[in-house]
């Protein structure tokens, strides 16, 4: 099916941008696709905007430069603004809607509005409004497993039992989200 | 009576038997003397590494029966300090003159003290920049005459002279610090007795070792070896007087 | 061995000690900090060497000083340090030390951007400091190739007593991409360090590592002591790719680094338009791979040669020599930090090609 899935991760410095990004790479290395995680870097990374770009390839990568991911995942109004154009027409958007009040005029991508932030607070720790967003884009796009984003979520970030549980919860709360926007049934 | 004859004086087996090449007058000879001595007293010969400047010993890697480095000009304690980190058990020395050091490579020797790397540091203070024909040196006194400060130096247009003990005691980081000189007998033993102190302590892993030696240069000061000696007493030791400005204090608690 | 999600720099410092480096110095500087941050807790670990020194001047001294132990060592910086550290590499060259110099290059000159660049090539291909000498120079285009070329850096540096440079644009340095380590490290053909290091005069004679040579009959011979390791390595060590080179290829594409990456990309999507398009990717720049060049790119069916850099023209001057004026040779690129995009890319390849087109028909 797929052939080359990119997705740009983007928002505030502090807002576990590079944290989604990364937690989406080692996923796909666990299920044995190529991946490249591409950080913006520098005085951007103190406090500013932040922004990353995965690719997930079934053969290997080629640019690491991506001007038109098939996805963005946004997390603040900026970054609404930078990158919803730039989506690839027929693409995703998925829009932290807790800080972005607007939404795309776009007609010729979908988008899912997701309020990651009273999800990670409901769910105990504003921290996982990244995961919350991380859910929401794997429900909408099928690119990784649940099982192996958990495996890695608990791996690499939440070894802790109760902050575990935090994310996941955000994780399944973002997928239900998706799912119920793009009218698909829940998997798994 | 048959006398046994007994060798009480002799060239120091760290020290080859070559001319050469420091002019008439020049304390270089009597300070590589002292160093070579040293290191075959304390048995370190074969286990040490030298680093030469550039400068009038850049040479002195032809002199000292030892490994050598020759640093580019000022990073001699960069060398040093990268020699000694990957091979803590050998001895390591640097060799430098005041243009060496306390002009071009200011910042080199500031830190490798501060770090307190456990090497010796000899250092030639002569006033003058002796290799590329005596211009002045960031030692060199008011009112001196160099070939770039033909009026003598006007220290508001070149500062003050640099007094490298006194600037590198002021750091915090432990070590040993003594100004010396060699231009009398009295002295000479005096210097030995740093050289061999700092060696020590050196050998013994304990701090950062220096010792700058007051040292003539009748050629570029432009008087004969005698007249550099009285030069030396007369005008040097009162800009920089000699003595120990740092010593090595054992840690409590050892 | 699994694969490992890993940040170029890193994956960068931890190839260095699967290839035994055993000391680091180092100065902070983006984008290469990484590799300092790494290696200051895993160089302990392994009970090597860890300093940040003082400043990219003295930190090249340090390795001047530490490569003359006969141990493996080496340092990371980028564009501006590289600068700083051009007196040493001069001088280690001249007393022939095998040391391993990275530059994770960013926008210059000056202190320039902090972001992706290659335009140090003519500093690390053409010598750099001053004075009769060489560095040979390793370039990748993915993390892993990073990971694999450290390694052969230190190999390379061995084998010819002579400082090796890898150069990645900031990219490969803040990349993240899977890697797999090798499991064994080849040890260079070499004579151990106690026969050309300064381990101490023992039961031997006293040893100078030093590139000064007064007599200048002695330096020429030392000058031409080296120039027989550059002819060797023009010999032995000349490494590049190439990627869908046929005899359909109207144009060849010569790019390396993250650029050659960029290139590969456009050139699979011409292939689905039906242009056809070659690259080729030079990873050592020196010795740079002139005969190789010279094959491909005087093919019948080329009728020019595109040079694609994040710098201005630098490596299309190696191109232009090696092909000899006989191909036209384009250029395009973008600097002071900008990558250039697959789409700007694409744009230049149809330019050429029409620019081509019609001249050909002006002939007939």
């Amino acid at each position: 099916m797929m052939h080359q899935y990119e997705v740009t991760f983007a928002g505030f410095g502090g807002q576990g941008i590079m944290t989604a990004g990364q937690l989406l790479a080692y996923a796909g290395i666990e299920e044995d696709k190529q991946v490249a995680w591409i950080p913006s870097y520098g005085p951007e990374m103190r406090g500013g905007t932040a922004y990353c770009t995965v690719v997930i390839s079934d053969i290997p990568i080629g640019s690491p430069i991506i001007s038109n991911p098939q996805c963005a995942c946004v997390f603040n109004r900026p970054s609404f603004d930078k990158f919803t154009p730039l989506v690839k027409a027929g693409g995703l958007a998925i829009v932290n809607s807790s800080l972005i009040d607007v939404t795309t005029d776009r007609t010729d991508i979908d988008e899912i509005l997701v309020p990651a932030n009273e999800i990670a607070m409901k769910a105990g720790n504003a921290k996982a409004a990244n995961v919350a967003v991380l859910g929401a884009f794997i429900g909408a796009t099928g690119i990784v497993s649940f099982d192996t984003i958990k495996r890695v979520i608990k791996e690499k970030m939440a070894r802790k039992k109760s902050v575990l549980e935090i994310n996941y919860h955000a994780l399944d709360e973002g997928r239900k989200l998706a799912l119920k926007t793009l009218g698909k049934k829940a998997r798994g | 009576m048959a006398v046994d004859s007994k060798t009480v004086f002799d060239r120091p087996v760290t020290l080859r038997d070559v001319v050469t090449h420091y002019c008439p007058g020049c304390t270089h000879g009597v300070i590589h003397r002292l160093v070579a001595e040293t290191l075959d007293e304390l048995g370190l010969r074969e286990r040490t590494c030298g680093v030469a400047p550039v400068g009038c010993s850049v040479l002195c890697y032809n002199y000292f029966d030892t490994d050598f480095m020759e640093a580019p000009h000022g990073r001699a304690p960069a060398l040093a300090t990268g020699f000694k980190r990957m091979r803590p058990d050998m001895i390591v020395f640097t060799y430098q003159g005041d243009g060496d050091l306390a002009s071009i490579g200011m910042g080199e020797i500031v830190h490798a003290a501060n770090r307190g790397e456990k090497f010796t540091t000899i250092f030639i203070n002569n006033a003058v920049y002796g290799m590329t024909g005596g211009q002045m040196a960031p030692t060199t006194l008011p009112g001196q005459i160099t070939t770039t400060c033909p009026a003598g130096r006007d220290v508001n247009h070149t500062g003050e002279p640099i007094r490298i003990a006194e600037l590198l005691a002021a750091l915090a980081t432990p070590g040993y610090i003594e100004r010396v000189a060699v231009h009398t007998p009295a002295h000479i033993l005096k210097a030995k007795k740093a050289i061999r102190k700092a060696f020590t302590l050196q050998r013994d892993n304990k701090c950062y070792t220096l010792v700058e030696v007051l040292s003539t240069c009748p050629t570029n000061w432009g008087n004969t070896p005698g007249e550099a000696i009285e030069w030396l007493d007369e005008n040097m030791i009162k800009y920089f007087p000699l003595g120990c400005y740092k010593d090595y204090v054992e840690p409590e608690g050892k | 061995m699994a694969k490992v999600l890993m940040k170029g720099n890193e994956a960068i410092a931890e190839a260095a000690l699967r290839a035994g480096a055993e000391g680091y110095f180092c100065y902070p500087i983006t984008p290469q900090t990484e590799v300092a941050e790494y290696l200051s807790k895993r160089m302990p670990e392994v009970g090597g060497m860890f300093l940040q020194g003082e400043s990219e001047l003295a930190v090249a001294n340090m390795l001047f000083g530490a490569a003359s132990t006969g141990k493996r060592v080496f340092t990371t910086s980028s564009s501006p340090g590289i600068s700083l550290m051009q007196e040493a590499i001069s001088y280690m060259a001249g007393a022939e030390l095998p040391v391993v110099i990275i530059n994770i290059m960013r926008g210059g000159p000056g202190l320039g951007g902090i972001l992706p660049a290659q335009s140090d090539y003519f500093q690390a291909v053409k010598g750099g400091g001053h004075g009769d000498y060489r560095t040979l120079v390793l370039a990748p285009s993915t993390v892993q190739e990073a990971v694999d070329l450290t390694m052969l850096c230190f190999y390379l540096a061995q084998k010819y007593r002579n400082p090796v440079m890898m150069i990645g644009d900031g990219m490969i340095g803040q990349m993240m991409e899977a890697v797999e380590f090798p499991e064994s490290y080849e040890e260079p053909p070499l004579p151990p360090p106690d026969e050309w290091a300064a381990t101490g005069a023992k039961g031997r004679k006293a040893r100078i590592i030093k590139s000064l040579f007064l007599d200048p009959v002695s330096l020429e011979n030392n000058v031409l002591i080296l120039e027989k390791k550059y002819q060797q390595m023009i010999r032995e060590e000349v490494r590049c790719e190439s990627y869908k080179i046929s005899a359909k290829n109207k144009v060849l594409i010569v790019a390396y680094g993250t650029t050659a990456r960029i290139c590969q990309t456009v050139i699979d999507e011409l292939e689905a338009d039906g242009v056809s398009v070659g690259l080729f990717r030079p990873i050592s720049l020196y010795p740079f791979p002139e005969k190789e060049i010279l094959k491909e790119a005087t093919r019948k069916n080329i009728k020019s040669v595109l040079t694609i850099e994040m710098s201005m023209a630098q490596m299309m001057e190696d191109v232009e020599r090696a092909i000899q004026g006989r191909r036209p040779v384009h250029f395009y690129g973008r600097t002071g930090g900008i990558v250039p995009t697959p789409e700007e890319v694409k744009e230049q390849v149809l330019k050429v090609l029409s620019v081509k087109r019609r001249s050909t028909k002006k002939k007939s």
